[in-house]
């Protein structure tokens, strides 16, 4: 065990187990990535329409401005990028579960990950922020 | 768990199992979903970019549409669609269909052929768009 308290007794063997996986959490994480793929069909399928449109009208950096001038082009992209990251580190995440198994890597790995797609996330959405405003 | 370390046989891996189409459908769906993890560092080039000003949006503008940006691009909108596809495969088995191996292997053949249709199109149209074709 991990953790010394999940092996003592003032635990049942039904909570010990309740909701705890490999991850060592419950059903939200399955959850959450079926709702942000959900999301991300119509918001990524936005996003390719997009930016097809942009790059067969030159993509030169006034017609850049110009579409994020927009509110709902700015929204939209907000919106896919929030999705599109949260999906990815649910899914990195797995994969990290899945093929390190040494318990320190994957909680650096882990770490690593979550907090570098959250500065991505960060960066990209306020640059839309920026060229919206 | 290092704890629990013991000497029982582990699950043979690919090596040994003849290869199906269920098995590539299954490592495409992560493969693709690590390659577009990784290309969303091209969305967030962009987007900071375009917030930094006209001289560093045109230099990404010259890698984007420089060869090795336009075959990076390829290969993430194919990424995309197959990931899409498949992910609708996994929503679709979430909610009960396509359980049996006949219906798996029928959908996985579906999900390759629409995939790659929709790459193409994608850049058929684009190309034809901005003139280049």
């Amino acid at each position: 065990m991990a953790n010394k308290w999940e092996a003592t007794a003032f635990k049942s063997p039904m909570s010990r187990v309740g909701g705890l996986g490999s991850a060592h959490s419950g059903v939200h994480h399955w959850l959450h990535q079926k709702i942000t793929a959900f999301a991300n069909i119509p918001l990524v399928l936005w996003a390719i329409w997009s930016v097809m449109t942009l790059a067969a009208a030159g993509a030169s950096y006034d017609i850049v401005r110009g579409f994020f001038a927009q509110p709902i082009n700015s929204i939209l992209m907000t919106l896919f990028l929030l999705s599109v990251f949260y999906h990815a580190a649910l899914g990195i995440q797995v994969i990290i579960e899945d093929y390190v198994h040494s318990e320190k890597m994957k909680i650096c790995s882990l770490i690593a990950v979550k907090l570098g797609l959250f500065a991505l996330c960060v960066a990209s959405v306020f640059s839309v922020l920026k060229l919206a405003l | 768990m290092s704890s629990h370390q013991t000497n029982r046989p582990l699950s043979p891996h690919l090596q040994v199992w003849k290869w199906t189409l269920t098995m590539a459908l299954s490592i495409l769906h992560r493969a693709s979903g690590v390659a577009l993890a990784l290309g969303l560092l091209m969305v967030v080039w962009m987007l900071v970019s375009a917030a930094s000003g006209r001289e560093s949006y045109e230099c990404f503008l010259r890698f984007s549409t420089s060869i090795f940006g336009q075959v990076l691009l390829f290969g993430w909108t194919g990424a995309v669609y197959y990931h899409m596809c498949s992910g609708i495969r996994h929503l679709l088995m979430d909610a009960g269909y396509l359980m049996t191996v006949p219906q798996a292997e029928k959908a996985g053949k579906v999900i390759f052929v629409v995939s790659i249709a929709m790459t193409l199109a994608t850049w058929g149209v684009l190309k034809l768009s901005s003139g280049e074709m």
